[in-house]
């Protein structure tokens, strides 16, 4: 049994929230060098100047990376064992209203939404929380913007469409979203369990460094290949590199369902993981 | 990349000498201005009641910028998704508005209406946010503070990268790329 104060998840989520929005993650960093060593459109070659050029200045100068300081999903990994003393709800969102406040950045949360109202801190977040063994608590701050976040989709294939429909769905995705999640992108793929736990893993799907193992890996690569020969390119104006990589997540189904969920991530994908 | 030098407010034959594809670096006064923003102006016209700022020859930056702090006049402030202006724009435009910075393509209508009223739309580089803002010089709430992040702002910029994405030839950058609904 392990106890945790609620006012040390605070100062690690607020801590993690400024990161996440200053420093881009290096292996985002690593793949925008990649791609434009590989781009061959000058147009697209200058954006991606700019993108690194961008993610220089952020770290440098503490200023958030995009002005859209997104709505906050924090990610919780907590180990059964673990005791909190306090209110982990509040003290996610005090560590989110404090982190913000703190970095100077943007209040981009309407309290309802029909009515739409600025909460005028950036809270709430959204939380989503996974029980695991042990007593690690390990808590993940992902800044999400609307450009990237309205582009997601979710479908319920039927399970004869099988891999390619996935991959059909994958694409046609990201040809619709075209410019407008600022490419080039993240994409993650939720296969499996149901809607709601496929739209889950596609956004968990993004949470995770590019390249790090996961199901499915010739899937994965195969729509790294089609999604790239779109030719959307940088800011879809064009060019070589139209997605930076593609995580896959994946769940035990029902014996009717195929549900396929697409969370696409902008040139940033912010993220910041703290263990406490 | 080679850059024309366009400084604001812009004239017509400043807007008549930019063709899509064209890389500028934008000097001047620029307006900032998104959805909440944009129905009030569009609701201020139909009421007869006086815009936050002189349209004629002016420019707007579809913004919701983070505040500034230490000797910086803005934080981060990259452009956001025009097409969610698109149904207020032509308003704007029968009212001088002579040029438009965000990012995606625009609604046919307002790239007719562009044509018709003369005005140019330019995309900026979309989450580089903390690079566009060390291109604002002063930056100043103007109007609707109620809105936050979303008041009308007046910002003095220097050397603002833009591109030319719709001209007033019916050149439309995003045609070629972009292949579905937006």
């Amino acid at each position: 049994m392990r106890t945790i104060q609620s006012e040390d998840i605070t100062k690690a989520v607020a801590a993690a929230a400024i990161e996440a929005n200053t420093v881009l993650p290096p292996d985002i960093y690593q793949a925008l060098r990649e791609a434009l060593e590989k781009e061959r459109l000058p147009r697209a070659r200058y954006l991606l100047e700019v993108l690194l050029e961008n993610a220089d200045i952020a770290k440098r100068e503490g200023l958030a990376l995009c002005q859209d300081t997104g709505m906050a999903v924090v990610n919780i990994i907590i180990g059964q064992e673990v005791y909190i003393k306090g209110d982990l709800q509040e003290a996610v969102n005090e560590g989110i209203r404090l982190g913000y406040r703190q970095g100077h950045f943007r209040a981009s949360v309407v309290k309802d939404p029909l009515t739409r109202v600025n909460t005028g801190d950036n809270t709430p977040c959204i939380i989503h929380m996974e029980i695991v063994p042990g007593d690690t608590m390990r808590i993940t701050v992902f800044p999400k913007g609307a450009g990237s976040e309205n582009m997601g989709r979710v479908a319920m294939l039927k399970p004869g469409a099988g891999e390619q429909g996935i991959i059909d769905f994958v694409v046609e995705t990201v040809e619709i979203a075209g410019g407008n999640p600022c490419p080039p992108i993240v994409v993650g793929v939720g296969i499996g369990g149901n809607m709601e736990l496929a739209s889950y893993l596609a956004k968990k799907a993004l949470m995770r460094p590019l390249g790090t193992p996961g199901p499915y890996p010739e899937l994965r690569d195969k729509l790294l290949e089609s999604i790239n020969k779109t030719g959307i390119g940088p800011q879809g104006l064009g060019g070589d590199t139209t997605a930076l990589g593609v995580n896959i997540e994946s769940y035990p189904t029902h014996i009717a369902s195929l549900p396929v969920a697409v969370n696409l991530g902008c040139h940033s994908t912010r993220r910041c993981t703290v263990e406490l | 990349m080679e850059f024309k030098v366009v400084t604001t407010p812009l004239t017509i034959e400043v807007v008549r000498s930019l063709k899509v594809g064209d890389f500028v670096a934008l000097n001047g006064v620029v307006y900032t201005a998104r959805d909440a923003a944009h129905r009030r102006m569009v609701q201020a016209i139909a009421s007869g009641e006086p815009l936050p700022f002189e349209p004629v020859g002016q420019v707007i930056y579809y913004t919701g910028p983070c505040p500034g702090f230490k000797n910086y006049p803005l934080g981060s402030c990259g452009p956001t998704t025009s097409g969610r202006m698109d149904g207020y724009t032509v308003e704007l435009l029968k009212r001088g508005i002579k040029g438009m910075i965000g990012k995606g393509e625009r609604a046919a209508e307002v790239r007719a209406a562009m044509q018709e009223y003369q005005a140019v739309y330019l995309a900026t580089i979309g989450g580089a946010g903390a690079y566009l803002s060390r291109k604002v010089l002063r930056a100043e709430i103007v109007a609707y503070p109620d809105l936050g992040p979303e008041a009308v702002m007046r910002l003095e910029v220097a050397d603002f990268p833009c591109i030319v994405a719709t001209d007033v030839y019916g050149g439309n950058l995003y045609r070629e790329y972009n292949k579905g609904a937006i």
